[in-house]
């Protein structure tokens, strides 16, 4: 018997599942995570299982209702919380970077905040600049929280389990261009541990470190130019805070060329994080110039004659990997 | 609902912390003149009947969210007055290892959810507080303090509207100090009274004297029981005022002297509850000057253990970012 494929979507339905039934301290709330199943569909049946109680439609109110979740989980509980989309952290930033992240140094070690707010990021629809963004750099600049951001089914199942069981704040990302992807996910509960990265694919040539979406584009152009003898390793770190810097750097070190792609904005991002980790601890491993793939330091537009152009493509992706060869 | 049912030693237990916040309060000034206490410390002296008489309300297991003048919360709640000085002097002892400092005095296990340094911030943590005691079946509830500045803060409407649309046992409570820092109660909002925004979201508003304790303990204790009860929140503005500037060190050129003195003659609360008191039969001068001195002593054992307790090790900088250790680099820091 094959393993069994199952969705993105359906990896995180069944985690959070999973969890509700096992801990009833676990809830989800959010806009339109009843009835609905969420926009995406992340929260389908949960409902019917749990009931409204557990499975909280809340008013358009996201800075209340992320405060409620911090509230929630000061006191025991242990709430998933979605964000409908990453973009609108900014209408309830202060819940999550001063409250959430805070509140346990603050306040000695006295305080925990086992709260995960699940939120959707990523470009292709031309959902234009204020449902596109992908702004997973901004959590990771703050002390407090962990952040992760997985790209295949089975990472987000066992990477939601490990957020929903941990005592922190975990901001989970997922890009909405995934949902629909298929992958090998095992029936029963397993964790993925945070802080763990997952090299992809082998290579000895050009290490490329890729998050989300981007994971797979570079996988596809990795199979394209090993037909050319270019042996590209993909490392994907999976929770960008807290880091897996054994991984990257070994990888970095037996290959001494690097490319990062990611689909956050180019100046002051996780790209320019890892190259600057590649360049203050690995420069003399490193046989060429560090290469960025990023979108533009543009809105994401609207026009499908234009978002094309502002989202990394495997075409950037092969340039990239191809003048780190030459250099 | 006369007065005369409430318990001798809860009308002392009142008095005597009204004082304790007094009189520390007073001494934290002081010491922040001399240079003792280093940051911004706000002052909650001429407002010790608001947080008292809520408090009286409430059992240890309630909780409470507190602001950035949060020092009486934090007394009238239990919390340990050593713990407190300590903390304000960054000491390792303090309640919050030196890490908060004033405007993050907290003590979770009190119940005391911490004061903020955000206005409004702290609002919807008593709401969802809340909503995990309805989860859960219990009749605990929670208490949102804030002040007059906070309730044109979306989480002050976003949180009443959570609190009415769940039925949640919160109680809002509007410290309206008529200050928001430089700018009057008038020049900020054009109705009447905060009270009045709960009409808005289905929420009852009452309006109380915040200089008398006794009013506010009943309108609180309504509220409470409404919680319990499982009737859903309430929201009390009790108009009250501050003696002191916003922080110690504001040049106060926004108001007159002789506002203050007005206040500070005819609304203290400490002075119309001990005329209270007394009237009442319910201690003799002798006996409040005792608590007095008990107080004095306490404040002066606060700030003895504030002083001779150890700043934290610089290694402590790093201890408590997260809870649950994890592989890979979870707090990073350069090396070279």
């Amino acid at each position: 018997m094959g393993e069994r494929m199952i969705t993105f979507a359906e990896a995180l339905n069944e985690a959070l599942d999973q969890m509700m039934a096992k801990d009833e301290k676990v809830i989800v709330m959010g806009e339109d995570v009843g009835v609905y199943g969420g926009v995406f569909g992340v929260t389908k049946g949960l409902i019917e299982k749990y009931g409204p109680e557990r499975v909280r439609d809340t008013p358009i109110a996201e800075s209340g209702f992320i405060g409620a979740g911090i509230g929630a989980a000061a006191v025991g509980y242990r709430p998933v919380v979605e964000l409908m989309f990453i973009d609108f952290l900014g209408v309830a930033f202060d819940q999550i970077y001063n409250q959430a992240a805070k509140m346990r140094y603050m306040f000695g070690g006295r305080a925990k905040i086992p709260l995960v707010l699940r939120t959707v990021a990523g470009a292709g629809f031309s959902a234009a600049a204020q449902h596109s963004q992908s702004l997973h750099s901004i959590f990771v600049h703050v002390p407090g929280l962990k952040v992760v951001m997985p790209s295949t089914p089975y990472d987000a199942k066992g990477l939601l389990i490990s957020s929903i069981k941990d005592d922190d704040p975990v901001i989970f990302i997922e890009h909405k261009g995934l949902y629909g992807i298929k992958g090998p996910v095992p029936k029963d509960e397993y964790e993925v541990p945070l802080g763990v990265a997952d090299v992809k694919r082998k290579g000895k040539d050009v290490t490329i470190v890729a998050t989300a979406a981007m994971v797979h584009k570079s996988l596809r152009v990795a199979e394209k130019l090993a037909k050319e003898g270019v042996d590209i390793e993909v490392v994907d770190p999976r929770s960008l805070k807290p880091l897996d810097l054994d991984t990257i750097l070994g990888s970095i070190k037996k290959t001494g060329r690097l490319v990062v792609v990611d689909e956050g904005y180019p100046r002051c991002g996780f790209a320019t994080d890892i190259a600057a980790i590649a360049a203050s601890m690995a420069f003399r491993n490193l046989k060429a110039p560090v290469k960025l793939v990023t979108p533009p330091d543009t809105p994401v537009p609207f026009s499908p004659a234009l978002e094309p152009e502002w989202i990394p493509s495997e075409n950037d992706i092969e340039k990239a990997v191809r003048k780190t060869v030459e250099d | 609902m006369s007065k005369e049912e409430i318990p001798k030693e809860k009308l002392l237990w009142m008095y005597e912390t009204m004082v304790r916040i007094r009189k520390s309060e007073e001494e934290a000034s002081k010491h922040f003149a001399q240079g003792k206490i280093p940051g911004f410390v706000h002052l909650y002296i001429g407002e010790e009947a608001v947080a008292v008489g809520a408090m009286a309300n409430l059992r240890e297991e309630d909780v409470i969210t507190s602001t950035h003048r949060g020092h009486g919360h934090f007394i009238a709640k239990g919390g340990d007055l050593k713990e407190l000085w300590a903390e304000l002097y960054g000491k390792r002892t303090g309640t919050c290892k030196g890490k908060g400092g004033s405007m993050h005095i907290a003590d979770l296990r009190k119940g005391e959810l911490g004061a903020n340094g955000i206005v409004g911030g702290g609002i919807p943590h008593a709401v969802g507080a809340a909503l995990a005691f309805k989860l859960s079946k219990s009749d605990r509830v929670s208490i949102a303090f804030f002040g007059d500045g906070a309730s044109n803060q979306q989480n002050f409407h976003e949180g009443l509207n959570l609190a009415s649309v769940w039925k949640l046992p919160v109680i809002f409570l509007c410290e309206n100090n008529q200050y928001q820092i430089s700018l009057p109660y008038s020049k900020q909002q054009a109705i009447r009274s905060v009270a009045e925004r709960g009409s808005a979201y289905g929420v009852p508003g009452v309006e109380v004297d915040g200089q008398d304790v006794l009013a506010v303990y009943e309108v609180v204790k309504e509220a409470v029981e409404r919680a319990r009860r499982g009737e859903g929140p309430t929201l009390i503005e009790a108009k009250t005022y501050r003696y002191m500037g916003h922080f110690e060190g504001d040049p106060q050129v926004y108001r007159k002297k002789e506002e203050v003195e007005w206040w500070r003659k005819n609304k203290d609360p400490i002075e119309i509850f001990k005329k209270r008191l007394l009237d009442m039969g319910i201690a003799k001068e002798s006996d409040l000057k005792n608590i007095e001195a008990k107080v004095d002593a306490e404040v002066k054992e606060a700030v003895k253990f504030a002083e001779e307790s150890p700043y934290p090790d610089p290694k402590e900088l790093y201890d408590d970012v997260f809870s649950t250790p994890t592989k890979g680099v979870l707090v990073w820091e350069w090396n070279f």
